[in-house]
């Protein structure tokens, strides 16, 4: 995530007349490798074997709502409502419009149960609740929890929030200034409050909780202060903390014991939480958690990923920088940790690894396994057992040079020494860029189809000159970056990835990153928007396009869909542009500083005349 | 740090800052200020920094009052203060930053290595041998490949396993989060601290503990991380005009400015015709 330290000049006092903006050229196809010549599989596809599919207690059979931002377990974002289909889809109209009040970068799924919608905003985390029973859904509460005004200053990349979630008649959500907070689900009223990160130092908290096990799971934002990341339980009924465990430092902290049995090598040993850093660099090393934690209701696991190490430069922190950049297993009860995989050892190109997990039972070698699905920051989709954390396939989804595959024998990424970000070096054309193939929007799963419909970036870097800089009374100089479109040069792309065939069944490439999520459905129609504010509907069996609606504002959401209480089929989104890659229309950062965002103003400088910020609620209904 | 400046403001203060509006009946034109509140010696709530101090210099020669927006230093100082028209002047940051319009430079400075007096740790460069075994501080900005010179220069010298990183940030609920590293040294939690010469200097000056502090050499490292800076004013930019009547004040001010500077203990060195001056430098 992250980065750069001071963002510029406010937008709206621009001047009209600015010299012209140009997206940078595309990177060559030549400059990036063939996947067939970087995938690796440990055993070819056996498709013949079944079907590929969540299980029962992953996916549980649809009960027409929307409880938890991922759909399920599983995290299919499967609905198995059928009322529109490729042949209708084109009729969908806007049924209610809700203004959110709050125009930055809206990331939230709309929450739908016992007939009422829960949304959460960008800061300050404003949560409403629509009844769905009346025309217009009317607003039944809002709840304001005034989260301190500083957190602002100290999130990263835009102030968003990534959804709520319900469970037993409450709504739980997290605020930017650090706090978790479940609401009475009828009445809007707290039942309890507990605050877990401290913004004096640095650390804020951005992701949805994950409800599962009688217990809520949260973790932490701010790699760039300075923190040390963290993923805490919490007992769902009180709020009283049942276990913390941190993602760096010695074995005790991070809840390794003796049930800790990681597949590889390179994972295994005592205190690496502390022996893959120099001195205590750990303990200011990064590795929070703000993305995706996933139950799997099959082996009894939490499963979750862990953000780039820092804050050093990589030059000062030789090691792995355990257990920053992987994916741990644990149990849900005491946090132990089962299994651990580093997807980007010693990370030096920012590729945090906090992407969504898809568990499903898949065909592989020959049998049924229980795996999970990442498409992952650093361009790779890996099939992992989900019972040993072995890789069986990982495969590049976007375009790539960083690295040249993963040594299926050792699990190790294998990196592109012509691509390594060294001081003072002057790299170009490095893909993907420091924001991934992919960065935390969601992808969905269709039983019907096999394949994950994966929303991503298609963008590059270029690392470059230093420039002074200056912060808390103090000058230095750093590294710029400025991203750019990958080959081809729309700058993003969704992908129909077949995971058990290791390809792309089809793309539909996009002018700006795909930083939506996607829904797919039975009615075989998949759902997703643009960050210029189309919210789109296409075939979900050959990605043709079949409806689309411009909304106020681009759309970085979360798209669901559910069954009203009139028994017919809605699709709700979030429209509201802005986290890091729409930070140039929400921000506000000048478009003439192309290093500003971490360098993803260079890229995005021709989003101002697309779309403008924005944040509102869209229900669509086919009319009946 | 020690107790002497009482700061009080959370970070949750920060945000609340008022607008810059001169309000009052006297209508009195005002300068206002945006600055840290809490960040000596730069500037504080209490106006006892001396960017404080410079500022009210600037004020009463421009005939006007003074005002202040607070925020803290950080992510987001720029777009919040000067770039939301939410003020004038910032009165110090370091010369080409690009964010902003810079002034001509009213000081120039260099990180120091600062020592405790009582120890034979004299005479020490990036080169020197001994720095391979003592604890070493460092700041540090948080964004990897984009901290300090002298985490860059121990970094390519391999300099690693004894060197421990001093958030630039800090905990904001202390005072004067960056000032932590010189505390350090007299605790002797670390042997020595490469710091920024301004704040290391005030502190050396105030610690109960006698501490030395010295230049770092080389002064720049591998022709692109300079250690030594000049320091301007920043303005909005296209504010050609009333950067040229701030530039007047700091001309003729010279001399007032340089005892505010002396007060402090702000190391300062002369400019070099070198790379080390503002803008792009090093490949590109």
């Amino acid at each position: 995530m992250n980065r750069k330290a001071l963002m510029s000049l406010a937008l709206a006092v621009l001047p009209t007349a600015l010299p012209a903006q140009v997206v940078p050229a595309p990177v060559p196809a030549s400059e990036v490798f063939a996947r067939e010549r970087i995938g690796r599989a440990i055993a070819p596809p056996t498709p013949q074997v079944g079907r590929t599919n969540a299980s029962p207690a992953g996916a549980p059979k649809d009960d027409g709502q929307w409880t938890q931002p991922s759909k399920n377990y599983a995290s299919t974002r499967f609905s198995e409502l059928t009322e529109i289909n490729p042949a209708n889809v084109a009729r969908l109209k806007p049924v209610v419009t809700f203004p959110l009040g709050v125009n930055k970068g809206q990331e939230a799924a709309p929450i739908i149960a016992d007939n009422t919608m829960f949304v959460v905003t960008a800061f300050p985390n404003i949560v409403y609740a629509l009844d769905l029973t009346k025309p217009g859904a009317p607003l039944k509460w809002r709840y304001m929890p005034k989260p301190l005004p500083a957190a602002q200053g100290v999130a990263c990349c835009d102030v968003v929030n990534r959804g709520g979630t319900w469970s037993r008649g409450r709504y739980i959500f997290t605020t930017l200034d650090g706090q978790v907070i479940s609401l009475d689900a009828r009445t809007g009223k707290p039942v309890w409050k507990v605050r877990l990160a401290n913004i004096n130092l640095g650390e804020t908290i951005t992701m949805a909780p994950l409800v599962a096990h009688g217990k809520v799971y949260v973790g932490d934002s701010g790699g760039e202060m300075g923190v040390r990341g963290w993923v805490t339980a919490l007992d769902e009924a009180t709020g009283k903390i049942a276990w913390k465990a941190y993602n760096t430092g010695p074995d005790k902290d991070v809840l390794i014991g003796p049930d800790f049995h990681p597949f590889y090598k390179m994972d295994q040993g005592k205190d690496l939480g502390v022996k893959t850093w120099p001195a205590d660099a750990w303990k200011i090393g990064g590795g929070t958690m703000w993305g995706w934690i996933t139950y799997d209701p099959d082996l009894n696991l939490i499963l979750h990923g862990t953000g780039n190490p820092g804050p050093w430069n990589s030059e000062q922190r030789p090691g792995d920088n355990k257990w920053t950049t992987g994916i741990f297993a644990r149990d849900p009860d005491t946090g132990s940790a089962k299994w651990y995989y580093q997807f980007s050892p010693h990370d030096e190109h920012d590729y945090d690894g906090i992407n969504e997990q898809i568990l499903l039972d898949m065909p592989f070698g020959g049998k049924m396994r229980k795996v999970l699905v990442r498409p992952e920051r650093n361009g790779y989709v890996y099939v992992m057992d989900r019972a040993t954390g072995q890789v069986l396939s990982a495969d590049a989804f976007g375009p790539t040079n960083s690295s040249q595959g993963v040594d299926l024998a050792t699990g190790r990424l294998i990196i592109n020494p012509a691509k390594e970000t060294k001081l003072g070096s002057s790299v170009r054309d490095i893909c993907p860029t420091a924001s991934g193939s992919k960065d935390w929007e969601p992808s969905a799963f269709s039983p019907r189809t096999g394949l994950i419909y994966i929303p991503h970036a298609n963008l590059c870097m270029d690392w470059t000159s230093m420039q002074v800089n200056y912060i808390a009374g103090t000058p230095y100089v750093g590294a710029e970056l400025h991203m750019k479109p990958g080959p081809g040069g729309n700058r993003g792309t969704l992908t129909a990835w077949d995971p058990v065939l290791r390809k792309p069944a089809w793309e539909v490439p996009e002018n700006f990153p795909v930083w939506s999520g996607t829904v797919v459905t039975a009615g075989d129609v998949l759902f997703y928007g643009t960050m210029d504010g189309w919210f789109k509907a296409v075939d979900s069996r050959s990605g043709k396009p079949l409806w689309q609606f411009k909304t106020d504002s681009g759309i970085i959401s979360q798209p669901v869909t559910y069954r009203g209480p009139d028994g017919h089929q809605y699709v709700a989104v979030l429209s509201g542009v802005g986290g890091w890659s729409g930070v140039v229309v929400s921000g506000p950062v000048d478009p003439r500083d192309g290093a500003a965002a971490l360098g993803f103003v260079n890229t995005m400088v021709d989003l101002p005349k697309y779309t403008k910020a924005g944040g509102t609620l869209y229900v669509f209904a086919l009319p009946h | 740090m020690s107790s002497r400046f009482r700061i009080e403001p959370l970070l949750a203060a920060l945000a609340l800052a008022a607008p810059a509006v001169a309000a009052g009946p006297t209508k009195k034109p005002v300068l206002t200020v945006c600055a840290d509140p809490n960040n000596l010696p730069f500037s504080n709530r209490a106006r006892q920094g001396f960017e404080n101090r410079i500022a009210a210099l600037i004020a009463k020669d421009l005939g006007v009052g003074i005002d202040y927006v607070w925020w803290a230093q950080r992510r987001g100082y720029v777009r919040n203060t000067l770039g939301s028209d939410m003020c004038d002047l910032w009165p110090g940051v370091a010369k080409g930053v690009d964010m902003v319009t810079t002034t001509l430079p009213y000081y120039r400075s260099t990180y120091v290595f600062v020592t405790r007096a009582d120890r034979q740790l004299a005479g020490l460069s990036f080169d020197d041998p001994r720095l391979r075994k003592l604890r070493i501080g460092v700041q540090m900005v948080g964004n990897d490949a984009m901290n300090t010179p002298p985490t860059h220069a121990l970094a390519v010298r391999g300099i690693t396993d004894n060197v421990h990183g001093y958030m630039l940030y800090g905990n904001y609920q202390e005072p004067n989060p960056p000032a932590k590293i010189v505390e350090g040294v007299a605790q002797k939690d670390i042997d020595v601290a490469i710091a920024w010469g301004p704040m290391a200097g005030y502190f050396v000056r105030i610690s109960p503990v006698k501490l030395r502090i010295e230049p770092v050499s080389p002064t720049v490292e591998q022709g692109q991380w300079p250690m030594t800076y000049s320091i301007a004013m920043g303005v909005r930019k296209g504010q050609s005009g009333f950067k040229a009547k701030v530039e007047d004040i700091l001309r003729r001010e010279q001399p007032a400015i340089a005892r505010i500077l002396a007060d402090y203990g702000v190391p300062q060195v002369e400019d070099r015709p070198a790379t080390a001056e503002a803008g792009a430098v090093g490949p590109s």
